[in-house]
């Protein structure tokens, strides 16, 4: 007890002191409050920003001059070499990174892009405009998704509804383009950690694939790898990519744009990194450290029994890829229907790829009969 | 030495009274969880499309020994009557519809390696599905007139719960049938 009250002795005969002590802890209470607000008010400032898709196209800052659909010339215009089958839409696209910002592309097979960045894709069928789809990187560092779908006289182009929109454009026979919804993008977009599809690392190589299906000129400025990197908006690239672009490492000219097709067009889905993972089925290309690794696809899909039955399904198609049987092969047959319940890929696209289904018809009728290897038919490399 | 040997114990006692509080309470947590599912599941209408009927003595009753596989795959079904109007026709165990999309069955939930539907999905894959209305969150759209947009609300905790309750339920092999779309 004495040692207990010893210590308030001194509080007790120092009251003199005791007013500037509570003042002292006055101040350093308000000091501290203030701190604490200026704080949360930072910290407020500091909330990322999650914004709403705004309802008009040119809302999202892509045209100059909307009125003339002029494009803002700070944004760069480039194409994938291995595009997305959308029934046939002429389509066109745009980066735009803010300024003085980089990707980074330390990891080949998921850039990391700046917050701000934003993509555009703009579709047109028989040389209208139907629909503009829109990327925005956030914040928060979640992806915005919006659609835009075009009026008749091209003078405006508003948001469209959560759930998409379907007859935007009529193809005949009964068939129309749907504009996806954003669970739509996000079913494609979310499938692999990158989100960005169309803008990597193999997509923008120097190395073109002069054979890859649906090609379109690069335009200008040129963007690609060099591009980006010479311009410093792609940082910490592999020097080994750029010593060697990314190259689909298909044994023929026909394996290697039947492959890069597969992944500019499944991958997104069908990969080792995504939610699908655990299907064991990968159409991506991956820039693996060990040189001469056989793509994904041939590991996974060649020979490789599938995992379930879908309507339709030929009772002798079990494999997802038959060396030389392309009637038996359930990747074509599924790649080869519009069934809603049966084609693949299963959202964006309502006419089948006919040019897509010869490539693959001939990559899967050349490929070697699996007996004449351990599991994964291979030609000998041919140069090209 | 005695004193120390005092005190290593309490220091004992103590380190691990928390350590067995948790693993006794880590079981009863994963059985409240399947418990949550089997609630959900039973108050959210599932049993209404994925179990089959049978005529008990009171009427209409699910018939718990088939609970939750979805479409008899032994019930062949005759082709829907012509739809007239706005019109949704379904077959009597309340197991296949018919209506502008086509013709639906519904699947066996039950967790048969072979025959249910969701032996490929993860958790994630479940909860995805439920919320967009898409196979496996990702492929083919999930048919009418599966209410996912009603589902879509529940919580990640619900819909875990629900998966896990569905994880565990006995497993029926009970292939059903395909769908049928309607003609574009």
């Amino acid at each position: 007890m004495e040692g207990a009250a010893a210590p308030a002795l001194p509080d007790m005969r120092e009251p003199r002191t005791r007013p500037r002590a509570l003042a002292a802890v006055s101040v350093l209470a308000a000091t501290a409050l203030l701190a604490l607000a200026l704080l949360g008010n930072s910290a407020l400032a500091r909330r990322p920003a999650v914004k709403s898709a705004p309802e008009l196209l040119q809302e999202t800052g892509l045209y100059a001059d909307f009125a003339e659909h002029r494009v803002d010339p700070r944004h760069l215009e480039f194409s994938p070499q291995y595009p997305l089958w959308s029934d046939g839409a002429a389509k066109k696209r745009w980066i735009s990174l803010p300024a003085h910002a980089a990707i980074n592309g330390s990891n080949p097979d998921a850039w990391v892009f700046p917050v701000g960045t934003r993509f555009w894709k703009e579709f047109s069928f028989g040389g209208r405009r139907i629909e503009t789809r829109f990327m925005e990187l956030q914040e928060d560092g979640t992806w915005l998704y919006a659609t835009y779908a075009w009026n008749a006289d091209q003078d405006e182009a508003r948001l469209v509804s959560e759930k998409g929109q379907a007859r935007a454009y009529d193809f005949g026979g009964g068939r129309s383009h749907f504009i996806p919804g954003v669970n739509d993008c996000k079913s494609c977009h979310q499938g692999h950690p990158a989100q960005v599809l169309g803008f990597s690392a193999l997509q923008l190589s120097p190395a073109r694939d002069s054979n890859a299906i649906h090609g379109e000129p690069v335009p200008a400025p040129g963007v690609d790898l060099n591009y980006l990197v010479d311009n410093k908006l792609l940082k910490r690239l592999p020097q080994a990519l750029r010593d060697k672009p990314p190259v689909i490492q298909g044994a023929t000219p026909v394996e290697r744009a039947a492959l890069g097709y597969l992944h500019g067009n499944c991958s997104h889905c069908h990969n080792d990194a995504g939610s699908l993972r655990n299907l064991g089925f990968s159409l991506r290309h991956v820039e693996s450290p060990a040189a001469g690794t056989p793509e994904r696809a041939m590991a996974t899909a060649v020979g490789r029994p599938v995992k379930g039955h879908v309507p339709g399904q030929a009772p002798d198609a079990t494999l997802r890829v038959e060396a030389q049987n392309p009637e038996r092969s359930v990747l074509l047959q599924r790649m080869n229907s519009r069934n809603p319940i049966v084609q693949m890929p299963p959202v964006a696209t309502a006419m089948t790829d006919e040019e897509a289904i010869r490539l693959v018809t001939q990559w899967i009728r050349d490929l070697e009969p699996p007996a004449s290897s351990a599991g994964v038919p291979r030609k000998t490399a041919q140069p090209e | 030495m005695k004193s120390s040997r005092i005190v290593l114990l309490a220091a004992a006692v103590v380190l691990s009274a928390p350590v067995s509080a948790f693993a006794q309470s880590k079981a009863p947590a994963k059985s409240q969880q399947v418990k949550r599912g089997e609630y959900l599941v039973n108050a959210v209408g599932c049993h209404d499309c994925h179990t089959p009927m049978k005529m008990g003595a009171n009427g209409p009753e699910p018939d718990m020994t088939r609970m939750l596989s979805g479409h008899p795959q032994g019930m062949q079904v005759p082709p829907a009557p012509a739809s007239s109007g706005p019109w949704v026709v379904h077959a009597a165990p309340l197991t296949a519809w018919s209506g502008p999309w086509g013709m639906s069955y519904s699947a066996n939930l039950t967790p048969d390696p072979e025959t249910g539907v969701l032996r490929d999905f993860t958790e994630q894959q479940f909860i995805q599905a439920i919320r967009t209305g898409k196979h496996q969150g990702q492929g083919r759209p999930i048919l009418p007139p599966m209410p996912w947009p009603a589902f879509k609300n529940m919580t990640d905790g619900d819909l875990k719960a629900i998966f896990a309750y569905l994880r565990q339920i006995p497993p029926v092999k009970n292939k059903v049938p395909d769908p049928v779309m309607a003609p574009h």
